[in-house]
């Protein structure tokens, strides 16, 4: 066990946890923040992204010592149903979950990618979601609605991430 | 909203819908059992004294009563029906008795009550069922919950309707045809005053439940057939909606169980010095895992958090008797017996006609093929995952994303050796399930750890559990014969399924001398109308210790695949177009004609394709719904690319047309993944599989551009969540044959690499 601080959706925690837990496992059952997902534990599945510094992660296999000191972005730090972020606009316009497990790892994927591409092609989309899997098959509509959030939020801020 | 390009009763299809924007719900998701944040606002109290109690005494036939109340104030929630509770300060709570696990029936009961209730959506609470039998049968399963419920729902809203309208006429003292419901309203025509259902329901608790009420037509549906956006998408886009993964009871511990990777192994001896070692471990139980028909023996670790017990759990050491599973718990074995039992042409028939074997001996050509289907994994992206707190008052509660919440009240009492009423289940969101949560063994490991450990326990299966344990859907073989005349007639026609059988597995109840009763689906004369002189439709069984199960749309998803391409193989010999063949076969069933001639159009499938480009067409009823996909693809070096798939899907009337659309994209998804990646296979007794890298799913670059057309008429419901499987594989086999000339008949086979 050891101390560590974290900066979880811009608050400071203070945890004493075991160094090498994954940062999922922290996030979900010592901070209480259920929304990142469980899904492989082998960064194959992309359930579990997280941002960290601003870049997409696979908390399942991210050692909670090596975030320390890093501002860690979870689902519930991109918007709230007060104030949906454009993405998860897009996907409630979109009908994009079906039983929804998979989603909060592709939205984390999906605002990654539109702060680096504001308007990204089918290739695009392709390839920054491609570690997203969705085993009820939501695929067409994710790419649907990345596209509509990046038309939407032409110059609006999309690239904020919160 | 709703575009109609053609709407005939003949069977017009309906264009893309849009999603009514306008009607997305602002109300938050309340899962709380009994609303009690709701009662609570609606009345201004704090939660502090509050009184929630059932008092039988209140209400009227077979209603109940939900007395809140504190310091004189009091809500009175009235049951009226099962699945319609008002309470007297204007909340509507419908009860979903479905288990959602992505398939929307958390939108699609409620609409189905409301709709003849006369409530806007955003006017209810909507909560899940706990498994008792008020609600009847709850299980999700089958593609069933709009054709089972679509007459009984709209009489429970119509009942309640017709209640509150009895009850403000007898208030006014007026008749009951001057008054009509409108938005949870009751009106006096002539006045124009009215009533909140809040304001009536005491009276309209006093009343009888009134039966075989006349339900609207379908030209009046206000909420059904509409794409109202689902109630619950907010809360699955902020990570705010509460899974079976999600679920945390206080003082609970963690448990990660190890298990015979031969899966019937027993455990000789274990060694839990170096697990009790690690920081957060409590207890090394040894544990078993309950299976419909045997139990298994397993090792757990059991810790206060999860990672502690996974870690625990690597550091076991375990002696397993894994007797002579190494050899005999192979897929090859069990393929190698499927083509031994496909010489013996002795199978029982689902249905039969004229003479298969003489029209064989005259046929002009005579063909023979065997298609294989392999084990699968449903691996929902939610492993199995289970609370149980087994308590010292003898009573048990489970907090599990289970199919069916009264399957699990009557297997966990089972295994207690307790009465029903004494288990309570609590059913989240389920992370997607496809027939692998309504198998409850890891409901039962839960409840075995928590009674050993006397506290709360959560078991979590990795996702190597999953995909290694089972239950699987089975492998199966299609023995196809058929014949062909010398005027280019199909006449005989004959498809033997091979393989285990669920019913014989899980439930010991295999019908000796039949063919299994389940199997029959999407293939029997029934489903698959085809008008062969002589046919014969027909299942043997083969046994296996795999554990298999149910997989989204079950036997359908491996016996179309020999079908639908051998249907393709013989209108080929005939010399005909494959989509014209089966309209011919099909010419005494107007759905299927209409469905395919639909695609046809929809398709172009008659236009001539460039160079390099195939198309394949198939087509299959399962679950009470007609669907056929044609599906394009290229050629790319050795291989073939996707190009699109054109989807006609005829389910009669539905709830929700953008649903009926999502379930489909879903379900061609899977019905790719199921053709090309990578099966489960059996060596040495193991799974070779262990996880997502080698039991790869589709990903989104290989999703290809889908289009789903659906068929208006007002048939009765026909089930939405599997039926667009079936056809996937054939009709995708079948336009790799039409590009590059290779016929597929064994399944996965790689896109990329076609010999
Ligand atoms: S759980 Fe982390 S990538 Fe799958
Ligand atoms: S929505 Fe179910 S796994 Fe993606």
């Amino acid at each position: 066990m050891a101390a560590i601080s974290l900066t979880i959706n811009g608050q400071l925690q203070r945890l004493d946890v075991d160094p090498r837990t994954p940062l999922l496992w922290v996030l979900r059952d010592q901070v209480g923040l259920k929304g990142t997902k469980f899904g492989c534990g082998i960064s194959q599945c992309g359930a579990c992204t997280v941002h960290i510094d601003g870049k997409p992660a696979r908390s399942c296999s991210y050692p909670v010592q090596a975030a320390a000191d890093k501002q860690i972005t979870t689902i519930e730090g991109i918007g709230t149903e007060e104030k949906l972020h454009p993405v998860q606009r897009a996907w409630i316009e979109e009908q994009v979950p079906q039983c929804g497990y998979c989603q909060s790892g592709q939205i984390m994927t999906a605002v990654a990618l539109l702060k680096d591409k504001p308007a990204p092609t089918d290739e695009d989309i392709d390839l920054a979601m491609r570690g997203n899997l969705c085993r009820c098959g939501t695929y067409q509509r994710v790419r649907k609605a990345i596209h509509s959030a990046a038309a939407n939020s032409k110059g609006d801020g999309i690239t904020q991430g919160k | 909203m709703a575009l109609h390009k053609e709407n005939n009763p003949e069977g017009g299809t309906l264009e893309s819908q849009p999603l009514d924007r306008q009607a997305l719900p602002r109300q938050p998701l309340d899962r709380q059992p009994l609303d009690r944040r709701h009662f609570m606002k609606a009345m201004g109290l704090t939660g502090v004294g509050l009184v929630l109690g059932f008092s039988a005494q209140a209400g009227g036939r077979g209603t109940s009563v939900v007395n809140v109340g504190q310091e004189g104030t009091a809500v009175l929630s009235f049951e009226l029906h099962p699945f319609v509770v008002i309470d007297n300060a204007g909340g509507i709570t419908i009860i979903n008795h479905r288990p959602d696990m992505g398939q929307a029936t958390w939108q699609a009961v409620p609409m189905m009550v409301a709709e003849e209730l006369e409530v806007s959506l955003d006017q209810i609470q909507i909560r899940q069922s706990d498994g008792l039998r008020k609600y009847g049968a709850q299980l999700s399963g089958g593609s069933s919950t709009v054709r089972t419920g679509w007459t009984r729902l709209r009489q429970a809203g119509a009942a309640a309707r017709e209640m509150f309208t009895q009850a403000a006429a007898d208030r006014w003292k007026v008749s009951k045809a001057d008054c009509y419901a409108q938005e949870g309203k009751i009106f006096h025509k002539p006045t124009g005053k009215s009533f909140t259902y809040g304001e009536l329901v005491e009276d309209a608790a006093r009343l009888e439940v009134p039966k075989d009420l006349p339900l609207k037509a379908k030209k009046d549906f206000k909420l059904l057939g509409k794409a109202l956006p689902r109630p619950e998408v907010p809360a699955k886009v902020t990570g705010r909606a509460e899974f079976g993964m999600d679920v945390e009871v206080p003082g609970m511990l963690y448990a990660s169980i190890e298990r015979s990777p031969m899966i019937h192994g027993k455990v000789l001896s274990f060694d839990d010095a170096n697990a009790k070692k690690v920081p957060g471990v409590k207890q090394v139980l040894k544990a078993e895992r309950p299976l419909p028909y045997k139990t298994c023996e397993s090792v757990a670790v059991l810790a206060d958090n999860y990672w502690a017990a996974t870690q625990g759990r690597k550091a076991l050491k375990i002696e397993w008797n894994n007797a002579n599973y190494a050899t005999d718990l192979t897929t090859d074995r069990y393929f190698a017996q499927l083509r031994e039992a496909a010489k013996v042409p002795d199978a029982p028939a689902y249905s039969q006609a004229g003479d298969v074997k003489a029209a064989l001996g005259t046929a002009a050509k005579k063909l023979e093929a065997q298609y294989e289907t392999p084990f699968l994994a449903h691996a929902p992206m939610e492993p199995e995952v289970a609370v149980a707190h087994v308590k010292d008052d003898g009573t048990c509660e489970i907090w599990a994303p289970v199919q069916g919440p009264d399957g699990a009240i009557e297997q966990v009492a089972k295994y207690l050796g307790i009465a029903p009423e004494k288990v309570k289940v609590n059913v989240p969101f389920l992370g997607g399930a496809f027939g692998r949560k309504a198998y409850l063994d890891f409901v039962l490991e839960a409840v075995y750890l928590s009674k050993q450990a006397k506290v709360p326990v959560k078991v979590i299966w990795t996702r190597e559990d999953d995909i290694q344990q089972g239950p699987f859907r089975p492998g199966m073989l299609s023995a196809m014969r058929g014949g062909v005349d010398a005027q280019g007639t199909i006449t005989a026609f004959e498809h033997t399924l091979i393989g285990e059988s669920i019913m014989g597995q899980v439930y010991g109840a295999f019908p000796a001398g039949k063919p299994d009763p389940w199997a029959g689906e999407g293939i029997s004369h029934e489903e698959s109308p085809y008008a062969f002189a002589n046919a014969k439709v027909g299942f043997k069984r083969v046994t296996t210790d795999i554990p298999i199960v149910w997989w989204r749309s079950v036997y359908p998803s491996n016996s179309s695949f020999g079908h639908e391409s051998f249907v393709d193989e013989l209108a080929h010999a005939a010399g005909k177009d494959p989509l014209d063949a089966r309209l011919e076969l099909l010419k005494d069933a107007p759905r299927f004609q209409n469905v395919l001639k639909t695609l046809a159009e929809k398709a172009s499938w008659y236009q001539p394709l460039p160079e390099g480009m195939g198309k394949g067409v198939a087509i299959a009823k399962s679950f009470g719904s007609v669907c056929a996909h044609a599906v394009f693809v290229k050629k790319d070096g050795v291989g073939v690319k996707i190009d699109r798939v054109v989807t006609v899907l005829d389910c009669g009337m539905y709830v929700n047309p953008d649903n009926v659309r999502a379930q489909t994209e879903g379900n061609i998804a899977m019905g790719i993944s199921a053709a090309i990646k990578p099966a489960i296979t059996f060596a040495g007794g193991k799974a070779q599989q262990s996880n997502f890298h080698q039991y790869q799913i589709l990903r989104i670059d290989e999703m290809p551009k889908v289009e789903i057309h659906l068929v208006e008429n007002e048939e009765a419901p026909g089930g939405v969540g599997e039926p667009g499987l079936p056809p996937v594989a054939p009709a995708l086999c079948n336009a790799i044959f039409s590009a590059t000339g290779t016929r597929i008949r064994k399944l996965p086979f790689d896109l990329k690499k076609l010999s």
